[in-house]
Formats: C-alpha cells, structure tokens, sequence
C-alpha cells in the first residue's frame, strides 16, 4: 500500500504500518533488539525526515494529481510483469528447497553486543565514517546557497534600479 | 511459539523487495522513490535477520544494524539533495531532471 498511494503523507503512514508490522516479524524471530530499533530508527527517525521534507516541500494536492496523471497503467504495467516474473524466480528457488521448521530461539541483546563490539568491531568504525560522512553530505548539500555582492554592487544595483523608477 | 519455515520468512522478503523495486522503476516523483528504496532496504535486512535467526547466530542482526546505519546516512543526503533540487528547479519529476544527461 505504500507504493500506491499519490497523496505523500498518505504513503508515508503506509509505510509507518509497514515497518511496525516487519518490527512484529522481528519480534517473532527472536530478534527484540533489533525489532526496538526498527521502530525507533525507522518509524521514527527517518519518518520524521520524509515528513519534514514533505512540509518543507508543501507537497499537496497537486503532487497528487501529478502523480495520478503520470501513473497510468501503461507506465507501470511492464515493470510491474518484470518484477513479478523476479519474484516468481525467487519464490521458485526458495520453495523448491526443503522446507526445514526454525526453532526460533531469542538471541539477545548481550550477544549481539558481544558480537558486535568483538568480531565486527572494523566495521562499526566503519560505518561510523559512513555516518560521519552522512552528516557532513547532508549539511553541505543542505546549505542555501549564498549570492554573495560586494556592498558596492549592490548599492549601484538599487541606485541604477531607482533611477530606472 | 509456533515454529516458522525459513522458507516463508524469505518469501516475505522477496515479496517486499520485489513491491519496492516495481515502485522504484514506475514512480517518477523523487520522495516516492526514495520511498521504495526503504523499502528495498527493509527487506534485505529481513532476509539477514530470518538467515541470522536460523543458525541462531548474532550476526543477521549485526547485519541489520549496519544496514539501519547505511539507510539512515542515505537518506538524509538523499532528502537534502531533494531540497537542493527542489530549490533550484522547482519541481521533482525525474524525467524533467535532463541536465546531467548530455
């Protein structure tokens, strides 16, 4: 339902239900840190990013009817065939193999940390960096380019301006 | 608990990934689209989670918060970008977005 809708902030409540209810998968596998943070990092952080853009943007009604106008079946017929042709591929090779019971077993949160601070220590400064970089990408591109003038340009630019009044 | 198939664990990520990457090839506005790349990304983390789950290894999860990591450092440059090009064209539509393609 995510992916359907025209309005932007009807799709993105779509997509908050989406990702509480993979948080219920998460639950269901064993995995109760993981599920916490799917909900605190995705349903809330990132959503609140969409939505902030979404407002800054003031997308609307008319996004809406854009969207409308530019999503004909004609459009999505053909990629829609192409994925679902993927995901017959997919599902094939997952069913054709033997469907063998998980025994769900709750791996928690002290392993996890023990695992991740031990073995993959490497790659959480890693993506420390990635995430330092984030923040420096996002402020830079972010930033409202300035129109710098000498004072004196400007005061020519508003003089020629008042004596052409 | 009931026990659950790999399998069908699995099939739910294909289904996921495969609706994000549809959205992803027909939409035309950039916020939808990055959208469906949240979702793609979703359903990767998925696949490591059910895998990590099935050996009752700690490393699916690992896995995940990585790619929570990746996602979230994506998306606020991708949103910023957004407003980059939304401030200087006036519009989101990608087939409108012509200039790097000469």
């Amino acid at each position: 339902m995510a992916i359907t809708r025209y309005h932007p902030v009807h799709a993105l409540l779509y997509l908050v239900i989406s990702f509480l209810a993979m948080a219920m998968i998460f639950l269901s596998l064993g995995a109760p840190f993981v599920a916490v943070l799917e909900v605190i990092i995705y349903a809330g952080a990132i959503i609140v990013l969409f939505i902030f853009v979404v407002m800054m943007l003031n997308l609307g009604k008319d996004t809406a009817q854009q969207e409308s106008a530019w999503l004909r079946p004609r459009v999505w017929l053909i990629p829609a065939l192409l994925s679902l042709v993927l995901f017959g591929e997919m599902a094939t090779l997952l069913i054709a193999g033997a469907e063998d019971e998980m025994q769900i077993a709750v791996v928690d949160p002290k392993r996890l940390s023990m695992s991740l601070y031990g073995g993959y220590i490497i790659a959480v400064e890693l993506i420390g960096f990635l995430l330092m970089a984030g923040i420096v990408g996002a402020a830079h591109i972010g930033k409202h380019p300035k129109k710098h003038l000498h004072r004196f340009l400007e005061e020519k630019e508003m003089g020629e301006h008042e004596i052409n009044i | 608990m009931t026990p659950i198939g790999a399998n069908t664990v699995l099939v739910v990520a294909a289904a996921l990934f495969v609706l994000g990457l549809a959205a992803a090839l027909t939409r035309k506005n950039i916020i939808f689209i990055l959208i469906a790349v949240e979702v793609m990304l979703n359903a990767s983390g998925l696949a490591f989670v059910a895998a990590g789950a099935k050996w009752h290894q700690p490393d699916g999860q690992v896995m995940f918060l990585f790619i929570l990591a990746m996602a979230a450092a994506e998306i606020s440059v991708g949103l910023a970008l957004v407003l980059q090009i939304y401030h200087q064209h006036k519009t989101l539509d990608v087939e409108d977005l012509k200039e790097l393609s000469d």
